[in-house]
Formats: structure tokens, C-alpha cells, sequence
């Protein structure tokens, strides 16, 4: 059987999402070099690695001011979880603002930590159960870029992000 | 402006966009859900999920209550529409609002909250692109999903060219959409207040499911302080994991998606901060996120539909309009003409008929022709051509009783509320084609003079242009009466039950179908037999149809409990005895009917496949042929085996596989429909005439297939059970 992972880098691939693969101690080189600038972020918690992973060694403006915000080409969040069949990213919804860098700019730079891909929508959604009936919390399923056909001809980049990029963060050896 | 006037208008001006978007969506859903492994466990869970909890509404809508307001937002239950906005209008007054977004929500164009919060000054402001357009050019939507679908992007480019005189004309698809996505973008982070609607919500944690491929539910909910939902009550359901088989099913049925790029799951108020978007200086996480939430659930007719048996289940709609784009009809005029005051598409008639009355229903009900395409499409299996009868029996019995004089003698039917003279003539034509038979050649010569075809169109709306049947004067029971059995040693007992058509009209085929199972070793027998009922179904005439199918029960049971097979040449008729029969008799004696009856090529089927011999049957060497199956046969899943059974007696079939043909039984023989019928047949038409097709003979298997192909085609199409006879 397909792993959970190849499954879901396929999905992504047709969806038009690009991957990289990296570790968390290579992960702000990796930021680096998917983002385009100016870029804004929101400092990376305890679901993408360990405390030491953050983004202070890139040019991402973690935390920025909403006009920052609105001038960003890329934003910069953790994935909660990964969907293996639809490749689809659940998004949280922080204090931090992670739904607004998430969705007000052009590309989405989404880190995901490998460990937390579910094979299907099935298990995805069980687990979101446990988690909103436990803090009652919200999230986005997020299932390649944002998209219209309203116009005539399906286009990407709607009133969300023309393009998303995964940062899978691999386990360490 | 005439029925047939305003349809032909609307095929003019919106069919071509209507067309290629409808196809596009439904083509999709057929790819997207054959990928599917569990497709159809995924609807029954559905299915059950809605089923479950519209039987529990009253307690889901307790617990959900005291989640929402324990989650710290309120929750407000509108008995109807003037009540919904009433509440609506005071939150935005209360929150000083002079701008309110609005993501795309068919809820509220159904309360018609705009006009009310514009009439109190405020703007409001539609994000979803096709919704703006349709804002924009002051139109109603014409679909559930895609409300813009009937506008082309050169009439979209028009539109905003004009009205907004943009320094470069915008051409493409992309231009359009990156400058209303410019422009919307700072009218949405310049609101107050966001009115959503609600796809599903859950009692257990008061989450609600926002499906949107944009994106602008996201911003709407996220730009502003103060969110409302709107949602009809029927929405709930009991749990976060419940949500599991719509989110695989909804973008499927509906656009042909897997997915739809955002499901928000949210659990208002968000925890997102309230930002100020000129800000420079304060970081986003900074802001407070002190967020009003209200949930307005809006009752306006559902708990009564709740209580009605036949339209409760128009409650289990998720609104993913499968039903309107697998309609043939829809396909061709869309949703301005195939829809109410705010709902469109088959499922539109028990929405409609629910929430505003019959009189609303009553505009476009007769559109649904019963194809019974929509009922696979459906994912959670709504009878959908059913709540059409139904619906379309209570409109027969408000309206006027018609001049009972006109009628006499050919209508003896069951209905005392009286169906319109139109209608009692096309439910009562097995007494018409038993006098036209009785009366044959004479019948067809004096049906067929210019004053009869005027008085016709006159007085029942039969269209002119079409050909009426040709009676034969020895109907196929007549025949059969003074032929011995021809088989000795029989395999297998049948009766071929004579259906109106192969009785009367197109006898050869019913013999062609007698000698073929005496071929294959199967005694037969053609007892006389009542219509199965579907003229008058069709009809909406319930009691008339309920009437038939006992004595159609009447006649065979006996031989069903001789250890005789059903054999049924009419998959119109086929489907009576295995689908709507099961809503007009009881169960023993519809599970009797229905376990013993065979479309005729499934038991040709059935028969080569338990050791008959092919080399009994007429067969060929690669003949060419192409085949197009009937509507309902291919809802039952009986497109197959005459496929099958074609290529087994050696000929090459190419298949059709357009929704409908067009004729519908009745439909395409009316006036009004006519030429609706002709335009839905043009898709069968081009099918027939593609290279490769164009020089193959022509098989059909329902009856009002054939006549609609002859119609079409220089070439005359047959049963295809002609051919094995041969």
C-alpha cells in the first residue's frame, strides 16, 4: 500500500501544491528559500517540532502589523494536520492571527510536520472531533489554492492564495 | 408571455452558458465520484446522518442552542422571513454597522435579507464572484451553487466594463476575477458585520461547515467583528465526525470536485484577532479578538415539511445541486425557468412548494419529467421525481375542476380533485389507445386530419409538429391469444407483460420479444393486463396510478404465483414495478412484483448467462449499431445488459450517454415543452450523428426514446430486441 505520505505529496502534486522535504534543523533554510518577499509569518508552536524550530533566522516578519500584513507577498504558518487522499492542510485558527496570514496574501507557506499526515479524511476528521469537543477550537481544510470559475474559466487566486507551498518537516533519524 | 415563449427566450439568451457549465459540473461528478472506492456507503451514512437528524430536530436544536451560548454566542430561531431580518437588522443597527459582507448563502436570498438591511441604509455587499456579478447586474441567481451560471464571461466583461469604466477593459477570466477580488478585498476589510450562511452545524460542539473554493466566507468571518450565520433549521447535525461523508460528497455531487479548496469548521466566536487594516504599527497579535457571534436558524415552513410524510425528505438537501445539473431540462433552460422564488433544479419543487405554497412550486414543477436521473446523483438519495409527483398532485387538486363534459368517458380515473383537462387526457391514455386500437385504421386517419390536430393543440396543448402514434387494429394480447406455445420442454416460465405501447402501438416488438424467449426455451404468456400507471404518475394523478398498479397486481399475481417471471419490454414500466410502486401499494404485494420482475434484456441476460444458447438469437458478424439506453433503465442499472447482450449476439455498440432524450413520455407531445424537448434531444441528436456513429443503425429501448430519435434522425431507430428476432 502507498504510505500516507506518498499519498499525500501526490495529492498535492495535483493540486498544484508544491513540496519541499527538510528537517527541522534545515527548516529555515528551507522557509527561505520557498517564500517570496516581503514575507510575514506566525512563530511556529508545538505542532511543527520542537521549541528550538523557529523563524528568527529568515526574512519573515513574524508577527507583523496588519499594513505588513496587507503588503506581504508570502505567509508563513504551521499545518495542523495533513489529509493523505485529498492533500488537503487543516489550518488552525490562532490568537496569533494565523488565519489572516494564512489567507491575505498570494502564497501560503504551510509547514507540516511528516508525523502528523492522516491517511484519510476519515481519520482527519475524527481527530478534529476529539480536538474541538475537547477546546472547542476551529479550523480550515485547506485543499490547494484558492479558486473561481465564476468568471468564465477556472482561475487560481480568488480572494485567498493563488499558490501554496508544503514544507514537510521529516522526522529525525 | 407564453410558457413555450419564455422558454425559448431563455434558451436563446442563457442556454449555451447554462449548458456547458451544467454538463462540466455533472461530467466532473461522474469522474470525481468513480474514484470514490466507498461512493455509495458514503451516501447511505449520509443519508442516515440527515435522516437521524431531522427525526431529532427538536432535541439537536436544544443541545445546539445551549453549545452556542455556552460557546458565548446567542442563538435566534426565525419563524420566518420578516422575523429572521427583523433580528438581523437590530444586530447590525446595534453594532452601528454601515457595511455588512455577505458570503454566498441561499438562506438568506430566501429571507431576502438585502433588500431589508438596505432599505435601512446599510451596503451590503456579496463577496462570492458569481453572487457579485449577479448583484452587479441587479439579476436573481439561476443556481444553487454557481448563481452566476447562466452568464457568459463576454456578458460578465460587458457588465463590468460598462458599469465600472475600468482604465484598461477587462477581457479574460483572469482580469475579471483579479479585479473583483480587488475590489472586494477592501470592501470586506472595510465591514462591520459578515453574514454567512451554513452548509452544516453540530449540536455537539456548535461547529458549523462553510464549503467555498474562494475563500471570501474565510475573509468575511475573519475581516469583521461581528458574524452572523444564517442557516435554515434543517442544517444540524449531531456531531463534528458526522461531517466526515458530506465533506467527501458535497464538492463531488455538486461541482465535480473532490474537494472544494476551504471547509471552514468553525466553532464562533473565532479566536482570530479583529484587526484594523491601516494599522502600521500594532502586530496582528496584539489586537483583541472580542468577536460577536449569532446563529439565526430559520424555521419559515420546515418544521411543517418535517411533519409531511412525502416532502420531509427535501429536508435531507445539502444543497449541492447534483439534481439540477444531471436534469436534462435544467440543462437546457436552467434555473429562471426551473426554479421558484429562490430554489431551482429538481430538488427546488419540495423547497419551494414547502416554504412559499403550491402556487410558487406550481410555475415549473412540470418541468421535472421524472427521468429519475437526479435520484443516483443525489447524495443522500432524495426521491426527488417523487416529492415532484406529489407536488404536482396537490397543484391538480387546487385548481379548478375543468368542464367534466369535455372529459367524459375518457377519463375514468380515481381523481376527484380533478388534474387539468391536459393532463387527464395524457394519465388516462390507455383508454384512448384502446379505442384507437379498437377503431384502427380509422382512428389514426381522423387523428391525423388538420382539424383534429387543431382542436388537439386547442384543447390539450398537443403540439402540432409532432407525429402521434400509429394504433395497430390487433393489439399484441390479440395476437397472442391464438398462438400455442411454442415451446415444450420449457426452462423457465414467463409472462411478457403488455405494456401500453408494445401492446397497441409498436406490437412488432412485443412479438419480436415473445419469440426471442421462446428461442431461449422459456414458455410465455401475454394475459391481458392493465397500463402500469405511469401515464397518470406522470401526470401527478397519484389515485389513478395507485388504481393501476392494483389491477396491474391483479392480473399477474397469479402467474407470479404460478412460478412465472415478470418479463417487461417498457423500462418506464420495468421501473414502475421496482421503484414508485413501492409508494402506491403495500409491501408484499410490491416485494412480490418487484423480486420477479426483468427489464427484457436483463432477462435475456440472465437467461445466456445460466447456459442458454447465444446461437439460438439472430446474431451477426461485428455489426455496427449504436444503442441508447432509456433514463430510468439507466437509474436501475440496466444500461448494461443490453450491451452486453448485443455484443454477445456479435454486434459492436457504441452507447449515447446523454441524460435524457428529451421526450419524457408525455412532455415532448406538449405545446409548451416542445421545444424545450427538441433542444434537450439536439444533445442525443449530435451524439447520433458524430463520426464514427453517423452510419450505424440506431436501437432504443424506451418507447418515447424511439419516437423522440425518429423524430430527430433521417434514420428509424428499433428495439433492440427487434434485432435478436430477426
Amino acid at each position: 500500500m502507498e504510505s500516507k505520505r506518498a499519498s499525500f505529496e501526490g495529492a498535492l502534486k495535483a493540486l498544484g501544491v508544491t513540496v519541499t522535504a527538510t528537517t527541522e534543523s534545515e527548516l529555515e533554510a528551507a522557509v527561505t528559500e520557498a517564500i517570496t518577499e516581503p514575507a510575514v509569518g506566525v512563530a511556529l508552536d508545538d505542532s511543527v517540532g520542537s521549541e528550538a524550530v523557529s523563524l528568527a533566522e529568515t526574512p519573515v516578519t513574524v508577527d507583523p502589523t496588519p499594513v505588513e500584513l496587507r503588503e506581504a507577498t508570502t505567509g508563513v504558518t504551521s499545518a495542523q494536520l495533513g489529509v493523505g487522499d485529498y492533500g488537503s492542510l487543516v489550518l488552525t485558527m490562532t490568537e496569533q492571527a494565523s488565519e489572516l496570514v494564512s489567507l491575505f496574501v498570494e502564497r501560503h507557506v504551510a509547514i507540516l510536520h511528516e508525523a502528523d499526515i492522516q491517511p484519510d479524511m476519515d481519520t482527519a476528521i475524527a481527530e478534529l472531533d476529539e480536538r474541538f469537543n475537547e477546546t472547542g477550537e476551529s479550523a480550515i481544510l485547506a485543499t490547494g489554492p484558492s479558486a473561481t470559475a465564476d468568471m468564465g474559466a477556472l482561475v487560481k487566486g480568488a480572494h485567498g492564495p493563488k499558490d501554496v507551498h508544503v514544507i514537510l518537516v521529516e522526522e529525525a533519524e | 408571455m407564453s410558457k413555450a415563449d419564455e422558454l425559448r427566450e431563455l434558451m436563446r439568451t442563457e442556454g449555451a452558458a447554462i449548458a456547458q457549465n451544467t454538463q462540466g459540473f455533472n461530467d466532473g461528478r461522474y469522474d470525481s465520484v468513480a474514484d470514490l472506492e466507498d461512493y455509495e456507503d458514503l451516501k447511505s451514512q449520509a443519508r442516515a446522518i440527515k435522516e437521524d437528524a431531522i427525526a431529532d430536530l427538536p432535541e439537536l436544536l436544544d443541545q445546539l442552542t445551549e453549545t452556542v451560548e455556552a460557546n458565548g454566542g446567542t442563538v435566534y430561531i426565525a419563524d420566518d422571513a420578516a422575523d429572521a431580518n427583523d433580528y438581523i437588522r437590530n444586530v447590525v443597527a446595534d453594532r452601528d454597522a454601515d457595511r455588512v459582507v455577505k458570503s454566498k448563502s441561499m438562506t438568506s436570498e430566501e429571507i431576502e435579507v438585502n433588500d431589508a438591511l438596505e432599505a435601512d441604509g446599510v451596503d451590503v455587499v456579496e463577496t462570492d464572484l458569481g453572487e457579485w456579478v449577479l448583484q452587479v447586474a441587479d439579476e436573481a441567481p439561476s443556481h444553487i451553487v454557481a448563481p452566476a451560471i447562466h452568464k457568459s464571461r463576454e456578458s460578465i466583461a460587458e457588465l463590468f466594463n460598462e458599469r465600472f469604466d475600468p482604465e484598461e477593459p477587462l477581457e479574460t477570466a483572469e482580469e475579471l476575477t483579479h479585479f473583483a477580488r480587488e475590489k472586494l478585498g477592501e470592501q470586506i476589510i472595510d465591514a462591520q458585520v459578515g453574514i454567512t450562511g451554513a452548509n452544516f452545524v453540530t449540536a455537539d460542539t456548535g461547529t458549523m461547515a462553510l464549503v467555498t473554493s474562494e475563500g471570501n466566507a474565510r475573509k468575511t468571518v475573519a475581516a469583521t467583528d461581528t458574524h452572523v450565520a444564517v442557516a435554515g433549521v434543517e442544517k444540524i447535525i449531531p456531531t463534528v465526525e458526522d461531517l466526515h461523508p458530506f465533506v467527501e460528497l458535497i464538492g463531488r455531487s455538486g461541482t465535480g470536485q473532490d474537494i472544494t479548496s476551504y471547509v471552514s469548521l468553525l466553532t464562533p466566536p473565532v479566536d482570530t484577532p479583529v484587526v484594523d487594516f491601516t494599522d502600521d504599527e500594532t502586530p496582528l497579535s496584539e489586537f483583541d479578538n472580542d468577536r460577536e457571534f449569532h446563529l439565526v436558524l430559520i424555521d419559515n415552513g420546515r418544521l411543517d415539511m418535517r411533519e409531511d410524510d412525502d416532502l420531509r425528505e427535501t429536508l435531507y438537501c445539502i444543497r449541492c445541486s447534483a439534481c439540477s445539473n444531471s436534469c436534462a431540462n435544467f440543462q437546457s433552460v436552467g434555473g429562471h425557468a426551473f426554479g421558484g422564488e429562490t430554489y431551482s433544479g429538481g430538488i427546488a419543487t419540495g423547497w419551494e412548494a414547502g416554504i412559499e405554497g403550491l402556487d410558487t412550486a406550481a410555475e415549473f414543477n412540470d418541468l421535472c419529467t421524472g427521468c429519475t436521473r437526479c435520484v443516483n446523483a443525489c447524495p443522500v438519495g432524495i426521491d426527488i421525481p417523487w416529492i415532484n409527483t406529489v407536488v404536482r398532485d396537490r397543484i391538480n387538486r387546487d385548481k379548478d375542476t375543468p368542464g367534466d363534459w369535455l372529459v367524459d368517458g375518457l377519463t375514468p380515473d380515481q381523481e376527484d380533485g380533478g388534474a387539468p383537462l391536459q393532463k387527464r387526457f395524457f394519465g388516462n391514455f390507455e383508454t384512448i389507445a384502446k379505442l384507437g386500437s379498437a377503431t384502427a385504421p380509422v382512428s389514426n386517419w381522423l387523428a391525423d386530419t388538420s382539424v383534429s390536430r387543431q382542436a388537439m393543440e386547442r384543447v390539450l396543448g398537443i403540439d402540432p409538429r409532432r407525429d402521434l402514434p400509429t394504433f395497430e387494429r390487433e393489439t399484441l394480447v390479440e395476437w397472442f391469444e391464438t398462438r400455442e406455445s411454442q415451446v415444450e420442454d420449457p426452462d423457465r416460465r414467463a409472462v411478457l407483460y403488455p405494456d401500453l405501447y408494445t401492446n397497441h402501438v409498436q406490437v412488432d416488438r412485443g412479438k419480436a420479444a415473445v419469440k426471442v424467449l421462446e428461442a431461449l426455451g422459456v414458455d410465455v404468456v401475454v394475459p391481458p393486463t392493465a397500463s402500469s400507471g405511469r401515464a397518470p404518475l406522470s401526470q401527478g394523478m397519484v389515485a389513478t396510478a395507485t388504481d393501476h398498479a392494483e389491477r396491474v397486481v391483479d392480473a399477474l399475481a397469479p402467474h407470479i404465483d404460478d412460478g412465472r417471471d415478470v418479463v417487461v419490454v417498457e423500462p418506464s414500466d420495468h421501473a414502475m414495478f421496482t421503484r414508485e410502486y413501492e409508494r402506491l401499494l403495500n409491501d408484499r404485494a410490491f416485494t412480490d412484483l418487484a423480486e420477479n420482475s426483468y427489464e427484457v434484456f436483463e432477462y435475456v441476460y440472465g437467461l445466456l448467462d445460466n447456459g442458454a444458447d447465444v446461437g439460438a438469437l439472430s446474431t451477426v458478424e461485428g455489426g455496427e449499431i449504436a444503442y441508447h439506453s432509456h433514463c430510468q433503465q439507466r437509474t436501475l442499472g440496466l444500461e448494461a445488459h443490453t450491451v452486453a447482450v448485443l455484443e454477445d449476439c456479435g454486434y459492436d455498440v457504441t452507447t449515447s450517454d446523454v441524460e435524457c432524450c428529451g421526450m419524457a413520455g408525455s412532455f415532448g407531445y406538449k405545446s409548451d415543452y416542445y421545444e424545450l424537448s427538441m433542444d434537450v434531444g439536439d444533445r442525443l441528436r449530435t451524439q447520433l450523428r458524430e463520426d464514427g456513429v453517423e452510419e450505424r443503425p440506431v436501437v432504443a429501448s424506451g418507447t418515447s426514446c424511439l419516437e423522440q430519435i425518429d423524430a430527430l434522425l433521417e434514420r428509424q431507430p428499433r428495439h433492440p430486441i427487434e434485432l435478436l428476432a430477426e
